[in-house]
């Protein structure tokens, strides 16, 4: 070592040096380099902006089942803002609740735990992205209050109503929400090469790639696919600022700029991206499904390479977001096979989940009802995706409330069950003690079924005709016949039970994190490295003996054995 | 315990794939070349949507080709003399100093040349906002300025530590790859935005 101490992560570069560090209050308490809390400030992070973005969706709900009555606690909702609530809705929910917390919390709070390293390998460039992240998401909320309101030209962004305030009428709130946009996606790059470059150099010895855990393989991957989709979508969104504030071109017709090569960039970027938040879920159900059914992961190879083949071919079905945008039909069909083709790895992976369970001892805590919940929810929302990848029936679903069902059927399964089933799981790693199961029971039942309730009639109402963009249905009689009527209510309505039992769940989340019981250092028995440290790890995690690793991590039930589990690092 | 410079981080128990900062800078020049591959694909769709001989547009002046094949020379061989650097880094630090001066220089270079050409467009009327032509110039060759510049100043930066005896070779090897996609990024941005 002889570089002078000015290196980013100098202090990090003798494994022992950092504890004699002194640390300010600002870096013990505010920002922290410690991956754990970093994780955590993600975390809270992303539930606090879960809360504007569950607002939102109640505000526009309460509007599409009741058009312009006054809506509790939002008042009488304009098309404009109208607009902005969808727009802040789902841009909120894609990038800053289910993104920091399923690959940020998690990858944060796990990968060193679950290779067995003390650290991140950067841990100061690691709270820089939590710091950057951060300040994208003042950005973000800020430019709901600015002159005009907020972006309200969807979570797309598709120009010229993005590109132009002619159109979309918010100049201030356009550019604000694709820079916010931008900064996160440099907090998650920033993020990304941390985690990749520690699970591969920073690994407890003896740990071979075939013996790490699922949830770290898939972040990883996870984030590789975001890295290599994002470059274009940057550039994209260097030219729409430019459109929006210099009066380029690029996406003006009236200027010789195209459209739609917005939408390319977009959805070159936006289709691997519904990968990256779906294989770090799917790890995460991986993980939960081997340890509560004392069964090693069925098919764990092929799970990984079925993870990999899935995010390349993510690259190659963009276009089946385009069908109507005026695309050649032959690139049409070609798009139309590649996504066909995507469903079945998929698919694949949540059979082996299924495999994994045949002939286990199943226990149905809290954690595996979610794993399970997410498998069924899951299916639904694939199977409804292959409708849409064929063309032909996609030019008359495309846009439609078919389209907001199957996403939802996907997304609130990874978003959110997904979370919720990595949550209750970790729960006691985290912060040291354990939630409560009869809650947590409750919030899964009643979250279960209301979240059925409210997007299985949105299948209904897509095939029906009801366009996903408009503000009020009361103008096209033959669209609000009772009936329709009536099941959008209902599913407004299953949306106020579904909000009302997140509050269960908040409170058993800050009730159990102060006054539930003292959890053991490992409450599930199970074999990965993080359950083979204190509840909660200290600094440095493992303290003085760092693990090394002699076997996979799930050993569960090997015959011959008096416990039913095996510890990775428990020598032979 | 592997250590190395000051990208190195710690906690690294094994015999690591690539130290730390090499494997983080590639990763990183990664998401750069996808960052210029949306650009350059920008520029191709765009011009293709032009009716044949509209472009340059009428009235727009045209990039200039043969002057920037110089500057394009330039800024290979600065790389070359870069690669050479690092190969005599370990053995003959005296020619390792001097080749990396002169590959910064070369660097410089180009940076300064293009920049006039940069001011010279502007005066000819070339702007940013009038049409797509204009406007995917400026920012493409923007965009490469802006990793020209960091890139340059890096160099310098390890020029002086050179200098002063404390450079390690991780922290040369990231600034080196750095250095390597500015060089090896422009030629194919000469290919499809100046031919
Ligand atoms: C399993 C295979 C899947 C297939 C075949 C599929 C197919 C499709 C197709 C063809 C569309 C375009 C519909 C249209 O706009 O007309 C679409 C939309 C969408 N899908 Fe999927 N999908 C699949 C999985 C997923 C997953 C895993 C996610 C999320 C993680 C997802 C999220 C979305 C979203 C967000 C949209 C709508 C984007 C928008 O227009 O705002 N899909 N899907
Ligand atoms: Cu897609």
């Amino acid at each position: 070592m002889n570089a002078p101490a000015h290196g980013h992560d100098h202090v990090h570069d003798d494994g022992g040096h950092h504890h004699h560090h002194e640390m300010t209050f600002v870096e013990k308490y505010i920002f922290p380099t410690d991956h754990k809390y970093i994780g955590k400030q993600y975390l809270l992070t992303g539930m606090l902006m879960a809360v504007f973005g569950g607002f939102f969706a109640y505000a526009f709900r309460m509007q599409l089942a009741w058009p312009g009555s006054d809506i509790p606690l939002f008042g009488h909702m304009s098309p404009a803002e109208y607009n902005a609530a969808v727009t802040n809705h789902g841009t909120i929910m894609i990038f800053w609740v289910a993104m920091p917390v399923l690959i940020a919390a998690f990858g944060n709070f796990l990968i060193p735990l679950m290779v067995g390293a003390d650290d991140m390998v950067f841990p100061r460039l690691n709270r820089l992205s939590y710091q950057i992240f951060l300040v994208s998401a003042i950005v973000i909320v800020a430019s709901l209050f600015v002159p005009g309101g907020g972006f309200g030209g969807a979570w797309t962004a598709y120009p010229p109503l993005s590109g132009d305030s002619a159109y979309n009428l918010t100049p201030l709130g356009s550019s604000l929400w694709l820079v916010a946009v931008a900064l996160e996606f440099v907090a998650f790059l920033v993020g990304g090469i941390n985690f990749i470059v520690t699970a591969m150099n920073a690994r407890a010895p003896g740990m071979k790639w075939t013996d790490v855990p699922m949830v770290v393989w898939m972040i990883c991957i996870a984030s590789i696919l975001f890295m290599a989709s994002v470059g274009p979508l940057m550039a994209g969104a260097v030219m729409l600022l430019f459109d929006q504030t210099l009066h380029t071109g690029f996406f003006d017709p009236r200027q010789g700029g195209d459209p739609i090569l917005w939408q390319h960039l977009f959805w070159f970027f936006g289709h691997p991206e519904v990968y990256v938040v779906l294989l770090p879920a799917t790890g995460m159900v991986a993980e939960v499904v081997a340890v509560h059914s004392r069964k090693k992961l069925f098919g764990y190879k092929t799970i990984l390479f079925t993870a990999v083949g899935t995010g390349v071919l993510s690259f190659f079905v963009w276009a089946h977001h385009q069908f109507i945008a005026g695309i050649d039909p032959r690139m049409a069909n070609i798009f139309t096979i590649t996504t066909v083709l995507i469903s079945i790895p998929i698919a694949e992976m949540m059979f082996l989940y299924i495999a994994t369970l045949y002939g286990g001892s199943i226990r149905f805590t809290t954690p595996m009802l979610w794993a399970l919940g997410f498998i069924f929810a899951f299916l639904i929302g694939g199977v409804t995706g292959i409708p849409l990848g064929a063309s032909g029936a996609d030019i008359y679903l495309h846009d439609s409330y078919f389209v907001i069902a199957h996403f939802h059927f996907t997304f609130f399964p990874i978003a959110f069950i997904g979370t919720f089933t990595g949550l209750t799981h970790w729960f006691p790693k985290m912060f040291g003690r354990m939630m409560n199961e009869t809650l947590g029971k409750i919030h899964f039942w009643g979250t279960i079924i209301a979240v059925h309730c409210l997007f299985l009639p949105m299948f209904v109402l897509g095939l029906a005709g009801h366009h996903r963009r408009i503000y009020d249905y009361t103008n096209f009689p033959e669209l609000s016949t009772p009936f329709l009527t009536n099941i959008g209510i209902f599913a407004t309505v299953s949306l106020l039970v579904l909000l009302a039992f997140q509050f269960v769940f908040v409170f058993n989340f800050f009730y159990s994190m102060f006054k539930g019981p003292v959890a053991e250092a490992n409450p599930w028995k199970a074999g990965s490295l993080e359950w083979q440290c204190p509840s909660p790890p200290p600094h440095g995690n493992f303290g003085e003996h760092l693990p090394t690793v002699y076997r996979g991590p799930y050993e569960y039930s090997v015959p011959g054995r008096d416990k039913d589990y095996w510890p990775q690092s428990e020598p032979a | 315990m592997v250590s190395g410079g000051a990208f190195s981080g710690g906690g690294v128990r094994r015999r690591p794939v690539l130290p730390n900062g090499v494997l983080a800078i590639l990763l990183f020049i990664g998401v750069e070349a996808m960052l210029f591959a949306g650009f350059f694909s920008a520029f191709t769709i765009v011009k293709a949507n032009f009716a044949p001989g509209m472009w340059p547009p009428p009235g727009q002046p045209r990039f200039p080709a043969e002057a920037t094949a110089v500057t394009t020379l330039i800024l290979l061989v600065s790389g070359v003399l870069l690669w050479w650097s690092g190969r005599r880094f370990d053995t003959e630090p005296a020619s390792a100093r001097g080749l990396l001066a002169a590959s910064a220089t070369l660097g410089a270079t180009f940076i300064g040349i293009q920049g006039v050409e940069w001011a010279r467009l502007i005066g000819e009327g070339l702007t940013l906002e009038d049409n797509p032509y204009g406007g995917l110039f400026y920012v493409i060759v923007g965009a490469h300025a802006a990793h020209a510049v960091p890139a340059l100043i890096a160099l310098i930066v390890m020029w002086v530590r050179m200098q002063r005896g404390y450079l390690d070779a991780v922290s040369f090897t990231v600034a080196r790859a750095f250095w390597y996609f500015v060089v090896l990024v422009w030629p194919v941005l000469y290919w499809r935005v100046y031919l």
